[in-house]
């Protein structure tokens, strides 16, 4: 009824192919970022930010990231982990040599760096297809952790081999260390998130993004229309990997504070972040806000239901946890292979004929 | 001879017992493969739930005892008897095939066409439910396996193999189980290969591998041929999960040697029974080697990344492996 094209006059090209060209999907999203923006910060308080809103901010960054490797150039990654490990050190070594520079230039530059290492990565990509990556791409995760390991340069030859984010300050607010605030961690994380999530919308709109989509879709028939895969391929990875890096960044620096390689950017997160792409929707980055939100309030909500609720033993409910979790993941492939963006979608299309529905 | 040759020779021969090991594991991963076009990601699960059922029979544990315990506020744990490891391993291999038919009844039925990166995805969600499902069934506690397998070094080999070198030289150091592990696997593949090759199940799991309609319009049933095979990998599970699980303890670490196994199917081809071997024992020498040479110069611990790296710089020269079938690509 109120969910429709009709009656939406376009009087320019800018306006026919705009992102959101239905009025009331316009001003939700306007609602969305209001409240996001306006509100939030103001009745946040330290649980909500640190077990909820933070998380899901940084994973939406890194699972667009991936979504863009993966769900939009085809490219399976299992190295998102070392990726985000990259972003981390990279951002604490850029924070120890130049102390003066704001911190947003220091994500930055960490999300440059991991773009790079990501691409060196991403070279045997043109010889090697599917699984084959995929598995590729553990040498990455492995790699790249060992090396954070065991490489004493990287931690600034601290006893602990963990690095600590030490204070910075953003337009005279401290962003990182013990004294911020919750609404300061959700204020940079959202910033990020937004900016990244316009990028990533507007890159796979365009040129480029078709091009990844033609990779994905059939790489030999792209190559012979004219797609150059070398070009294609490469720029996912760096575009995924920048994203990812700016996760990895975020989420040592303003979420944890102080980080040990194995612990934090472990196989383990290379597998969540591909679980939120998935239970999301690949090739959606609405899919990944999606699924980054629902993978990081599962736990939430399961801990609180089963340890708080029913009084188990917390490893007990860890356990209960993995089944559900994994248990999801099937039904979700077998009920709905395309994930959350494509209820979402289907949704939208039964609103649009509503209430007449023929 | 030089105590040097001796000593990398000595890591060799160790690199190549571990290799046995990690081509045991890679082995379940090919028969599922080449049955079903799915790349089973929980393998390393299963083999870790498998030895944990056969733990758990041989001492009696309850199922569920810790969830029970929680919900009904009981505090029962072991049923009092213990079981001969032979009729616990009969019962585990009973569970396996349960277990087979339970995934093709509630998972697999439902995901066939379906793109293989579904299917790989459905089953690490499978590996995380068992992974979860096995820590409730049989608690998330280190255990020790016990099938009367031998241990410690091998004497015999020690003592005949000392006059190699000078006075500091003691004779090759190598695991018995290390050995009784080798002979497992060797004895493995033979009788899978001669079953694939000779009988009449055999035959048609390679018809249906071949081509699923083919196979589907010849009277084969796709079904009985996905629990056959799911049953086999269990099978093969659970001797990776014995072997592993006699020679480190049963605990969740096990699980990870599915992605062990992963750089050594990639050497040896996703589709080839050999090829798990070789590439077994190719990483397992490779790896050894590398960390007894390299690893002291570099900071150690080398053997987390090794496998991984050299698989992907093979990949990039050879990308269907050394034995896998040409990758042959139409538009």
């Amino acid at each position: 009824m109120f969910y429709r094209e009709a009656g939406d006059f376009k009087t320019s090209y800018a306006d026919d192919s705009q992102t959101f060209p239905i009025k009331f999907d316009r001003w939700r999203y306007y609602v969305v970022l209001a409240v996001a923006f306006g509100v939030i910060p103001l009745v946040v308080n330290d649980y909500w930010a640190s077990s909820v809103l933070v998380p899901f901010l940084i994973y939406a960054i890194a699972a667009i990231g991936l979504n863009i490797l993966t769900g939009y150039c085809g490219q399976v990654s299992l190295g998102t982990g070392g990726f985000m490990a990259v972003g981390a050190y990279a951002c604490y070594k850029l924070m120890t040599a130049f102390p003066d520079i704001n911190i947003v230039f220091h994500v930055l530059g960490a999300g440059l760096i991991t773009a790079g290492v990501g691409v060196l990565f991403g070279l045997p990509s043109l010889r090697i297809k599917g699984f084959y990556l995929a598995v590729a791409t553990l040498a990455a995760q492995f790699f790249l952790v060992w090396l954070f390991n065991k490489v004493p340069w990287f931690y600034n030859y601290s006893a602990s081999g963990q690095i600590n984010a030490a204070e910075r300050t953003v337009l005279g607010v401290p962003v990182t260390g013990p004294n911020t605030e919750a609404w300061a961690q959700y204020m940079i994380c959202l910033v990020f998130l937004f900016a990244v999530a316009w990028v990533a919308r507007n890159l796979t709109r365009g040129t480029v993004g078709r091009s990844w989509m033609a990779i994905r879709d059939m790489d030999i028939a792209a190559e012979i229309i004219g797609v150059n895969p070398l070009k294609a391929k490469l720029t996912a990875f760096a575009v995924s990997s920048f994203f990812v890096g700016i996760a990895g960044a975020l989420f040592f620096s303003v979420y944890l504070g102080a980080v040990e390689v194995g612990e934090a950017f472990g196989i383990q997160k290379s597998f969540l972040v591909l679980f939120m792409i998935i239970i999301g929707g690949l090739g959606s980055i609405f899919g990944s806000l999606a699924g980054a939100a629902f993978l990081v309030l599962l736990p939430v909500f399961l801990k609180n239901l089963l340890v708080g609720g029913l009084g188990w033993a917390t490893d007990l409910a860890a356990h209960v946890e993995l089944m559900i979790v994994g248990a999801l993941i099937v039904v979700f492939l077998i009920v709905e292979p395309h994930g959350l963006a494509q209820l979402w979608r289907v949704g939208k299309e039964k609103l649009r004929l509503w209430p007449f529905p023929h | 001879m030089p105590d040097q040759i001796l000593y990398a020779m000595e890591v060799m021969i160790n690199g190549l017992m571990a290799g046995v090991l990690y081509a045991l594991v890679a082995l379940g991963f090919v028969l599922i493969f080449k049955a079903s076009g799915i790349f089973n990601y929980a393998q390393g699960v299963l083999a870790l739930f498998a030895a944990l059922t056969l733990v758990g029979l041989q001492q009696g544990q309850i199922p569920f005892s810790h969830l029970i315990n929680a919900v009904f506020g009981t505090d029962v744990h072991h049923f009092g008897w213990e079981l001969p490891a032979i009729v616990a391993i009969v019962l585990t291999i009973g569970v396996m095939v349960l277990l087979a038919i339970v995934i093709e009844r509630f998972i697999l039925k439902y995901l066939v066409n379906q793109e293989p990166i579904i299917l790989f995805m459905a089953t690490i969600g499978l590996a995380y439910f068992m992974e979860g499902f096995g820590d409730i069934m049989w608690g998330s506690d280190i255990k020790t396996l016990d099938v009367g397998l031998p241990q410690g070094a091998s004497a015999w080999v020690e003592d005949n193999t000392a006059w190699l070198g000078g006075e500091g030289f003691y004779g090759f150091f190598i695991d018995k189980l290390d050995m009784v592990a080798a002979v497992v696997a060797a004895v493995l593949v033979i009788s899978l290969t001669l079953f694939s090759q000779y009988s009449k199940q055999g035959r048609a799991l390679r018809a249906v591998a071949d081509d699923h309609q083919a196979a589907l319009s010849v009277g084969i049933s796709l079904r009985f041929i996905w629990v056959l095979v799911w049953s086999i990998a269990g099978f093969v599970a659970l001797v990776a999960g014995i072997m592993w699980g006699a020679k480190s303890g049963v605990q969740f670490s096990l699980s990870l040697i599915a992605l062990k196994a992963l750089p050594v199917l990639m050497l040896g081809g996703f589709t080839s029974i050999p090829g798990a071997i070789v590439g077994g024992l190719i990483i397992g020498v490779g790896e050894k080697l590398f960390e007894f040479t390299i690893g002291p110069m570099v900071g150690g611990a080398t053997e987390n990344w090794f496998a991984y790296v050299l698989a992907l710089l093979f990949l990039v020269f050879r990308p269907q492996g050394l034995f896998g079938e040409k990758i042959i690509e139409r538009v």
